[in-house]
């Protein structure tokens, strides 16, 4: 069965619509009024990160926001218990390391996420072969899983890991962690082509999509766009508005372009 | 069967291990494991890297007994002297294994962490030797408590680059290489230093610290006439002590891991995946990876080999911890009594063979020296006020 995520992603990508998925730190101070400002700029989606003590995945921009939360006294049940006042009218995912889930066991984390009214979930750590026992607990609780697509992968890996995608299939932009570049990497638009390929879920392209530009750039191949850091930091210097200005101006290019 | 033969096919000890890395990290993993069982069924490949700990390390390194500090604890106490490898530690056993390994698949460049220095410096040796470039990811507390090794690995033409993240130890310097090779991958080969990471880390990396096992066995039953009753090393990350365990495993020898008591992973038994694999874990109640706490930036890790969590799972290993006080004194005791000075780490064996000592009464005891302390004395000056 088609998840909301993806039935909505499907259906927005129907009409034309480029997907934008901005990424907020759950946590950090005015996180959710920072929520509630991409939402209103826009946003097809919003990825909530649950911040990890060992982010493996994350650049400077994130790992210090992640950290920041923490020290506030941030923590998976702190965040997803506010997730329920969010009250927005978009599908709220959360990015989160493995060993989250792991601890506190895939059931009732799972169980968690379908009570905070959370429907999709990404584990940057939680490569195909190892993604079996979270999957089927997400599976049974109605918890989409996004996999990530890297641009290492042999050209049969990706129909396999497409297979296991629920809600879209998160392309990884570039080789590296996340954060800012000055340019969109070549590799971010011929993995998303590669999937396109093989694939009939929505393909959206993450890590290093910095700036309106390349978003559109990227979105000329990809049906959508995941931005983190440029979100996060904007939040750091500026507060939830600046998030929501940026956000807004993404929007703008992204419809300029596809209308 | 050995109790150590090959992990699983997904590369578990039990149900320990495994390969938790970012999808990015698949491939190269994979290439890994596989360039790994090619080079290690190859005889040339072993040739090559046994001539190079012969004529370049300097094994075998000996077996030395300790008459007088045994003769003071009523044990028969034996050193196996990894401290005297070129470089100062075991580490060079599997640095020149991994480097040989990563030239032959055609990679550039290494990258490394370091906890105390002597990973980082092996590492920064073998790239010097082979024509490599190396960058060494080192926590910043760790670079102000050893200096020395800093210096040592930019003298060996290595960059070292300080981690200021998370608790700026060695857990935080692992995040950080890995890191580096999600950027890097396709001409890098990621040094890992200890019997950890996504598959085929542990296994590889016990594979090429089966040489201090080996050896220590032979050597044993030549001076004891018999494999020793008790063997110890201390643990970190587990390569020395794995290694040295991996000659007995099979045997009647009782094998003791002992580590700091501010990073007791083993003690607290918690499952948890970090930095690749699922082992024991210092966490806290959300699994958020908790900083250790030692005297020894070595053994300042939260988490242990998988390979060590399942000999503890199955009761075929012992993993006591120690505390600094006790480690203090027993880096001065072997100085004082022996004349050889511990690395710190080696100190936390040595610190749990002095306590156990009443109970192992008469018994021939096999301890790892797995590092000197040349790299440690400054900082011991500093505790001792001298």
């Amino acid at each position: 069965m088609t998840g909301m995520l993806e039935t909505e992603f499907r259906a927005k990508r129907a009409t034309g619509r480029k997907l934008l998925v901005p990424y907020v730190t759950g946590g950090l101070q005015g996180w959710q009024d920072a929520v509630r400002a991409v939402v209103a700029a826009g946003a097809d989606a919003v990825e909530i990160g649950i911040p990890f003590s060992d982010p493996v995945m994350d650049g400077p921009v994130i790992q210090l926001a992640s950290q920041r939360a923490l020290d506030q006294g941030a923590t998976p049940i702190s965040i997803l218990q506010e997730v329920r006042g969010l009250d927005v009218q978009v599908p709220l995912a959360v990015m989160l390391y493995y060993n989250t889930v792991h601890h506190a066991g895939h059931e009732r984390f799972a169980a968690s996420l379908r009570d905070a009214g959370v429907v999709a979930c990404i584990v940057p750590d939680l490569p195909l072969e190892e993604s079996g026992p979270w999957c089927e607990a997400a599976d049974a609780a109605g918890i989409e899983t996004v996999m990530l697509a890297a641009p290492t992968a042999p050209d049969d890996r990706l129909p396999r890991v497409c297979a296991r995608a629920r809600g879209f299939v998160y392309s990884v932009g570039l080789l590296g962690v996340t954060g800012e570049r000055t340019a969109l990497a070549d590799t971010a638009t011929a993995l998303a082509r590669r999937l396109k390929a093989v694939t009939d879920v929505p393909v959206l392209v993450g890590v290093g999509v910095s700036n309106a530009e390349q978003a559109v750039e990227a979105t000329r191949v990809a049906d959508g766009v995941v931005m983190g850091a440029s979100v996060v930091r904007r939040i750091l210097e500026g507060g939830p508005e600046a998030a929501g200005d940026y956000v807004a101006q993404v929007r703008a290019a992204l419809d300029a372009e596809s209308a | 069967m050995s109790l150590m033969a090959e992990p699983s096919a997904t590369g578990r000890f039990g149900e320990f291990g495994g390969r938790f890395v970012p999808e990015t990290l698949v491939p190269a993993c994979q290439e890994l494991e596989a360039a790994f069982a090619e080079a290690w069924a190859d005889p040339v490949f072993r040739a090559e890297l046994d001539h190079l700990l012969r004529t370049y390390a300097g094994r075998p390194s000996m077996l030395t007994e300790c008459k007088n500090l045994g003769g003071q604890l009523g044990i028969r106490l034996v050193l196996k002297r990894e401290d005297l490898n070129h470089t100062g530690s075991h580490k060079i056993n599997n640095v020149l294994g991994q480097a040989l390994l990563a030239k032959r698949m055609g990679k550039k460049r290494l990258v490394a962490e370091t906890g105390a220095g002597q990973h980082g410096v092996a590492s920064a040796t073998a790239a010097a030797l082979l024509g490599m470039e190396c960058k060494v990811y080192m926590g910043a507390v760790d670079v102000d408590r050893q200096a020395l090794n800093v210096f040592r690995m930019k003298l060996l033409g290595s960059e070292v680059e300080a981690v200021h993240s998370g608790s700026r130890t060695l857990k935080d310097a692992v995040n950080e290489a890995m890191r580096d090779w999600v950027a890097t991958v396709e001409t890098t080969h990621y040094c890992l230093g200890s019997v950890m990471g996504p598959h085929p880390y542990p296994f590889m990396v016990r594979q090429f610290h089966r040489v201090i096992g080996q050896e220590a066995r032979a050597q044993s039953i030549e001076m004891l006439g018999d494999v020793p009753d008790v063997v110890v090393a201390c643990v970190g990350g587990g390569s020395n002590a794995i290694g040295i365990f991996s000659g007995f495993i099979d045997d009647r020898s009782r094998l003791v891991g002992v580590e700091p008591a501010g990073g007791a992973a083993v003690s607290r038994a918690q499952p948890g995946v970090v930095h690749g694999m699922r082992s024991y874990l210092m966490q806290d109640e959300y699994g958020q990876v908790q900083e250790a706490h030692s005297i020894s930036a070595g053994l300042d890790y939260p988490g242990v080999g998988p390979e060590h969590s399942y000999l503890a799972s199955i009761h075929r290993a012992e993993y006591p911890n120690v505390t600094d006080a006790e480690v203090i004194e027993a880096f001065q005791l072997l100085a004082k009594t022996e004349g050889i000075i511990p690395a710190l780490e080696c100190a936390h064996a040595l610190a749990w063979i002095v306590r156990a000592a009443p109970e192992m009464q008469g018994q021939t005891v096999l301890m790892n020296l797995s590092g000197r302390g040349d790299k440690d004395v400054a900082q011991m000056m500093d505790v001792l006020g001298i």
